[in-house]
């Protein structure tokens, strides 16, 4: 991949791999993000001057009170939205060109699942979009729900599932199609909290099995701890990041871990940010 | 045959509990209440006229002659509820299919051209539909037109269609048909505009986070997430598809059809036979609304819906 940057004469592009620190590495680099919305209400700044880089297997969660703009920040990442100012790359290409390679599978906070398909033809839907053969897409689908534990539920509609069930098969239905990056935002935030404490155990197992960088939006601080290799925390009006904490708590980790002091100091610097970004208002 | 009849004590012992815990019962109920109405209106509407005909004839009466005397005249005012069974009956099952005297026969010429109205209208609709979301042009220019559309009167219309198109050479089931057409798009027009806007936007930014391009969203997501409103759509526009032919019938002297035998019931004065049209009518609505909804059973099981 850097190789092929760095041989490109193209100018527009040489500057993104030049300038991000261990090309290969970085999978998302903003540099300087603003996003306005133009509302009837007049401009409303979702997003003011966001600098962070995310290296590759990273668990990087976004933490904020509402309006921080982190789902936001998530959806630029995706191409769901379009920055005002600064500039943003994914993979070393623009938002919109690491869409179309298909470079992340999204989480969205409701399941979303189509409820006139099965539980295996929802988790084919990117399959069937992306123009995979039929075996491949039966072995995938196959893989990726044993991957959230969901076989056996294969033939069922999505009504007949739990909420919780529901939430792993969307998270299969983002891995089908083995993209690096998965972008998840509050997926667990409908959930009771011991659906949402097995959900995220599972989910650190999937991450440790699969290698994959995930940015995860949350407003539970025990979640975002708990999840992540590094936490961001983010204050509202204007959107913008007031802290990053480099988690040393090790890759494994037990649900008891919570109990211990070096997560509980984690959880209060963590909130010592959050409240530090009240501040203001 | 014995089986049959062996079991047959149980099914009506089970027939009537289930109609006494469904809604047999109480349609059973409505409609007997409805038919004695119609009878007693059957009595006074009719009664001046055989009045009269006792006077001219100077026939001492009683009520019990009256009575019985206004549910069997030739042209009553309104017929008799079983004057009309009796009519339908002679008409129906007492007829070759294929003579014009055979209600059969005319509403099959109805039917014929409802059919094809009502194809040619909801493929109209759908496509109208697919251009309205899909392009704002459209979207602003398009709606209007199909309001106004139909807030000209079909009975105004339909002689116009009918004249046009025969000048220009075409006549027969199209003219009749495409009445129905004008009708039957816009139920499906104004369903189908809802049905492809329902996908949530989740689903939506879903597509687009894979790359899909404007003919997978549709087929994928648009497409299933209408097919409720399609075929609600559909229900409408078959029934009103109906009245088009049958008002199509009325304007052009046709010589079959439901309209047609409507005209010429009114025409002299055959009130039987107008309301044995009218309920052959409402049969074939009923009819048609039926397959329409069967049909939408059996897609709505197949796409996984509750029972």
């Amino acid at each position: 991949m850097s190789g092929e940057v760095l041989v490109n004469a193209n100018p527009a592009i040489r500057p993104v791999a030049a300038s991000s620190s261990g090309s290969s590495d970085t999978v998302v680099e903003a540099r300087g993000l603003g996003l306005t919305f133009e509302t009837n209400d007049g401009p409303v700044r979702a997003l003011s001057n966001v600098d962070l880089t995310v290296n590759k297997g990273e668990f990087v969660s976004f933490i904020g009170p509402s309006g921080c703009g982190k789902t936001t920040f998530l959806r630029v990442i995706a191409d769901l939205e379009q920055p005002t100012e600064g500039e943003i790359h994914v993979n070393g290409l623009t938002p919109a060109e690491a869409r179309r390679t298909r470079a992340y599978g999204y989480v969205f906070q409701a399941a979303g699942l189509f409820p006139w398909r099965t539980i295996e033809q929802n988790v084919a839907l990117p399959l069937e979009i992306m123009g995979y053969a039929r075996a491949e897409q039966r072995e995938r689908v196959h893989r990726t729900l044993d991957l959230v534990n969901l076989a056996g539920f294969e033939k069922k509609f999505p009504w007949q599932l739990s909420g919780g069930m529901q939430q792993r098969a969307s998270i299969a239905r983002a891995l089908a199609f083995d993209a690096d990056l998965l972008l998840m935002d509050e997926p667990f935030g409908a959930l009771d909290e011991i659906v949402r404490d097995h959900l995220n155990e599972q989910l650190l197992e999937l991450w440790a099995r699969t290698d994959k960088t995930i940015c995860f939006v949350t407003h539970s601080i025990p979640e975002a701890v708990y999840l992540s290799t590094r936490i961001v925390v983010m204050s509202p009006r204007p959107g913008r990041v007031t802290d990053v904490i480099e988690s040393p708590l090790p890759r494994e980790r037990p649900l008891d871990i919570r109990e211990s002091p070096e997560f509980l100091e984690i959880a209060h610097r963590v909130r010592e940010g959050l409240r530090a970004g009240h501040g203001d208002d | 045959m014995t089986a049959a009849a062996d079991i047959a004590p149980a099914t009506s012992a089970s027939l009537l509990q289930r109609a006494a815990a469904g809604n047999t019962l109480p349609i059973l109920i409505v409609l007997g209440a409805l038919l004695l109405v119609w009878y007693a209106f059957t009595v006074y509407l009719n009664a001046p006229w055989q009045i009269d005909a006792y006077a001219r004839a100077d026939t001492p009466w009683t009520a019990a002659d009256l009575v019985r005397d206004t549910m069997a005249q030739e042209r009553p005012v309104l017929p008799a509820p079983h004057q009309v069974a009796a009519e339908i009956w002679k008409t129906t099952a007492g007829t070759p299919i294929t003579s014009k005297r055979s209600l059969f026969y005319h509403a099959w010429v109805t039917l014929s051209s409802t059919l094809l109205g009502f194809v040619i209208g909801t493929a109209l609709g759908v496509l109208l539909a697919i251009g309205i979301v899909h392009n704002r042009a459209m979207d602003k220019s398009v709606m209007p037109w199909v309001i106004a559309s139909q807030t000209i009167p079909i009975l105004a219309i339909a002689p116009m269609i009918i004249v046009v198109l025969n000048a220009i050479g075409l006549s027969g089931i199209l003219p009749k048909a495409l009445i129905s057409t004008y009708l039957s798009f816009f139920p499906v027009v104004v369903g189908m505009v809802k049905g492809f806007r329902s996908p949530e936007i989740i689903q939506l930014d879903l597509m687009r986070t894979y790359n899909a391009g404007g003919a997978q969203t549709f087929w994928k997501l648009r497409w299933p997430s209408a097919l409720p409103y399609l075929f609600t759509s559909m229900k409408v526009a078959v029934a009103i598809s109906l009245v088009g032919a049958i008002v199509g019938e009325l304007p052009t002297g046709a010589v079959a059809g439901l309209g047609a035998r409507l005209l010429a019931g009114s025409y002299y004065g055959q009130t039987v036979q107008i309301w044995s049209a009218l309920f052959m009518a409402a049969a074939l609505a009923a009819l048609l609304v039926g397959i329409i909804g069967i049909g939408q059973r059996m897609v709505m099981a197949r796409m996984g819906e509750k029972a």
